[in-house]
């Protein structure tokens, strides 16, 4: 598709992605059964949320021939406990003043944040058949014109939490109750920007701020704690001014306990334990996985594994 | 003649905007003095969100503002805004399409005797590198007011750089100021000076100058570096006897190398770009520093007579 002139500058043709009504609606109903439902019921839909997510990004990055695998599959729980459990949107109209704000800071799993949206209606799951394609939407990092339910374009790591402080900081001045949510990489946590941002919330009070750290424990090149330490983390969140809760990420309702509200007056820093490549043997906790693509035979693998 | 610190000038035009529309918000990074938001801060206490000495964070906490309806004016010395949190502005404001207006106080060489750490003579050229930002330069108090107010209606991006050096009044009252629209200040045929910011004051001295020498020297001001007029630089390539840039910047990437890529391409002419050149300065307070690089209206002249073969 050409380029077309908007205020003297060239940008792509493609608007927003248009939502999906259905899938939208569906979404509505499952959030309903999950809000209202008994917690085992709700732990069990979460579940088969997560496992279909988790089947779109293997066959996303299986027909890309690219992507984050490893971040996207221990991503997936918090994505999904998020959307489904806890945020206050609605996928037919993602620009609404009052929405809860999500920004995924750790913007290389796209892929696990497009499944997770098309899931929800904010556009259509067809459309994931296009990530990475030329001129698609669904880019390697996520792009707040195109992709409805993203608020910031992030990808350049350390970016998200700045924003995402902004947000509450407007909802604070503006006494409104929406809340923010930003997920971080742990090994993003070495970007020094996210530091500044936590600071900053601690020093204005903003509870209505959650910050979730994906704590898989591997970054691109190796181990976090063999590359830049970062333990004891939940102590460094504490000395600046954050309540935190440690949870095992991939337990959905204890995620969405630990995302609750405060009452301290202060930021919640939820340190999310999970596993990198989580629900795929061979990919759990190898720092191959980060963005290695798998083979056809592995992508078989996965999907069966991923299918109980 | 009267000279003006335009940073009074971009403060009053705020807390007025201010009062006007309570989505306009300050953001700054322990830089109220030097932005001169005292006023501001009296007037809207909560409206002024200072996230310290912290760059990075100041530039995403205004995209967050943005993102959340308010209009967010990041108040910050030049240098360490665009420097330190250039990524910011081209992902979180440029790239996410957030209206927030960037503002480089005391850009160029206005630090003086502070030194390269603290001169902003880079702005302009990595701003201009980041698509869908608007890069604004006013040269006076009129211009500094009027970009106040139009990067608060636009809608969009901008970078906005606050002068500090004081400078006289320049525009007229009936000059245009918008995107692609160039302000002729003189008119003239033998050669046309094109300047922006604190140098433009210093082109119209020089033009008359050497206008007592027989020359005549068109005079044009580019208060929006981009999107720049491109139409009045191509008049001037073809209708004068070459174009002299000068600028209080860097010559890699400012002023000189937008016009002259539109002169290379469109309808070549002799030119000279007047700016500093890739060398850090020395010390001297910003006088010296811009006669020292020969922005000043003798240097203005002094290229001008070289490129027409008067040297």
């Amino acid at each position: 598709m050409s380029g077309q002139a908007v205020g003297g500058h060239t940008v792509s043709g493609h608007a927003l992605l248009p939502a999906d009504p259905a899938g939208a609606r569906e979404y509505r109903e499952t959030v309903e059964r999950i809000r209202a439902g008994s917690p085992q019921a709700a732990a069990d839909e979460l579940r088969r949320v997560s496992r279909e997510v988790r089947r779109s990004v293997v066959e996303m990055i299986d027909r890309a021939g690219m992507g984050h695998i490893g971040g996207d599959l221990s991503v997936t729980d918090i994505l999904v406990t998020c959307f489904y459990g806890l945020l206050d949107v609605d996928p037919t109209r993602p620009k609404l003043p009052g929405r809860d704000r999500f920004v995924l800071s750790k913007g290389h799993c796209a892929a696990a944040l497009y499944s997770t949206l098309a899931h929800c209606g904010f556009f259509h799951r067809a459309e994931l058949a296009t990530f990475l394609a030329p001129l698609s939407a669904l880019n390697g990092h996520p792009n707040r014109m195109k992709v409805p339910g993203v608020e910031t374009n992030t990808g350049a790591l350390g970016h998200g939490f700045p924003v995402a402080t902004g947000c509450a900081l407007a909802a604070q001045l503006d006494g409104a109750a929406w809340r923010t949510v930003v997920v971080l990489g742990d090994g993003e946590l070495q970007e020094g920007s996210n530091w500044e941002a936590a600071m900053t919330a601690a020093h204005h009070g903003l509870s209505s701020l959650t910050a979730v750290v994906d704590r898989n424990r591997l970054q691109q090149g190796a181990r976090t704690e063999d590359t830049t330490r970062l333990e004891p983390l939940g102590a460094k969140w504490e000395g600046f001014g954050w309540e935190v809760r440690d949870v095992d990420g991939h337990d959905h309702l204890a995620l969405l306990e630990a995302m609750s509200r405060s009452d301290t007056g202060k930021p919640v820093a939820v340190i999310a334990n999970t596993v990198k490549g989580k629900g795929v043997s061979f990919m759990e906790d190898r720092v191959e996985w980060h963005h290695k693509v798998p083979s056809a035979e592995q992508v078989e693998a996965a999907l069966a594994e991923l299918a109980r | 003649m009267t000279e003006f610190d335009c940073r009074k000038d971009f403060a009053a035009e705020l807390v007025a905007l201010a009062r006007q529309d309570e989505r306009i918000v300050a953001v700054c990074n322990d830089s109220v003095g030097s932005s001169n938001l005292g006023g501001f801060r009296e007037e809207f206490p909560r409206r002024l969100v200072n996230v310290g000495i912290a760059e990075q964070d100041l530039v995403g906490v205004a995209a967050g503002l943005a993102n959340a309806g308010k209009i967010p004016f990041v108040c910050a010395a030049a240098p360490f805004l665009t420097g330190r949190a250039l990524e910011q502005i081209k992902a979180d404001v440029a790239y996410s399409e957030a209206h927030v207006v960037l503002c480089g106080q005391s850009p160029g060489m206005a630090y003086g005797e502070l030194g390269p750490t603290h001169h902003s003579i880079e702005d302009l050229s990595w701003v201009r590198a980041v698509a869908g930002l608007d890069v604004i330069v006013p040269a006076d108090p009129v211009q500094t007011r009027a970009a106040v107010r139009w990067a608060a209606a636009s809608g969009r991006p901008s970078y906005l750089r606050v002068p500090r050096f004081k400078v006289p009044a320049v525009t007229p009252a009936d000059a245009p100021f918008a995107p692609r629209r160039a302000v002729l200040l003189r008119s003239g045929d033998d050669v046309t000076l094109i300047a922006i910011g604190s140098l433009t004051s210093r082109a119209l001295e020089a033009a008359e100058r050497l206008g007592a020498a027989g020359v005549s020297a068109r005079v044009l001001n580019l208060p929006f570096l981009d999107p720049l007029d491109e139409e009045a630089v191509v008049a001037a390539a073809r209708e004068t006897g070459g174009i002299v840039t000068a600028e209080e910047a860097t010559i890699s990437g400012g002023l000189g190398a937008a016009v002259a890529s539109i002169v290379v391409t469109r309808h070549p002419c002799p030119m000279r770009i007047l700016g500093v050149p890739r060398v850090f300065a020395p010390t001297g307070d910003t006088r010296f520093l811009l006669d020292h690089f020969g922005l000043s209206a003798d240097g203005i002249v002094a290229a001008a007579r070289e490129l027409l073969g008067h040297g």
